[in-house]
């Protein structure tokens, strides 16, 4: 076993942990956006590395003289292209789609808009204030 | 050459993920638990094909991974579009 087999193996390993990470956090993260935090940048990161590590794979094979390796690294390299696009821009989307269809965050942001009955005592003194500053 | 045993055990820990974004999906409380579980199960699903396709070394596999990569693409932006309630 030379140095780049332990180099493939490193990035198996650290792009099975990220992505193994990803599940753990789906199961555990208490709200729709955390859960969206864990399930998409942790995949999309173990990704890079499973990928990356296929396409060495397929470098070594072109290099010992196999004409598969070249077409295989080629084509894995053009599979991490489309995750790396289209992974963040639907995690965006369903962001999106989450907040306005009207899910609150658990516990995690204080939303100002959301209480406006509660928030006119604090309405009145700024008025008081702005009179006072008038005179 | 890495033997095919080590694919598989790769392979295996990817199906536990798997499983437990399928939890999440099936217990999920609202919609958008769902549509983020499916989106992880997408993404997985498209990285053990192409550690199949390097496993077998078959090359396409991996052209069924791309497409498979624009196709959960577009079906994860039609749900989020149809969540959000507007018109098309």
């Amino acid at each position: 076993m030379g140095w780049f087999d332990i180099l493939i193996y490193v990035l198996f390993g650290i792009g099975v942990f990220f992505n193994l990470l990803a599940g753990v956090g789906l199961l555990r993260f208490p709200d729709v956006y955390t859960r969206l935090h864990a399930g998409t940048k942790c995949t999309t990161f173990g990704s890079i590395f499973l990928v990356g590590s296929v396409i060495l794979i397929g470098l070594k094979m072109w290099y010992t003289g196999s004409t598969d390796g070249s077409v295989l690294a080629l084509h894995s390299g053009f599979a991490l292209i489309a995750i790396l696009l289209t992974n963040p821009t639907g995690a965006h989307a369903i962001a999106r789609a989450a907040h306005r269809s009207g899910v609150k965050p658990v516990k995690a942001v204080v939303d100002d808009l959301e209480h406006k009955a509660v928030k006119k005592p604090a309405k009145e003194k700024s008025v008081k204030k702005k009179t006072e500053a008038k005179k | 050459m890495i033997p095919f045993e080590h694919y598989m055990i790769v392979l295996g820990i990817l199906v536990l993920s798997i499983i437990m974004a399928i939890i999440r999906v099936i217990r999920g409380p609202t919609a958008p638990d769902r549509v983020v579980g499916i989106d992880t199960i997408n993404t997985i699903v498209i990285v053990a094909m192409v550690l199949f396709g390097a496993a077998y070394q078959e090359v396409i596999y991996i052209d069924v991974a791309i497409v498979y990569a624009l196709l959960s693409y577009i079906s994860t932006l039609f749900i989020a579009k149809y969540l959000e309630g507007g018109d098309f």
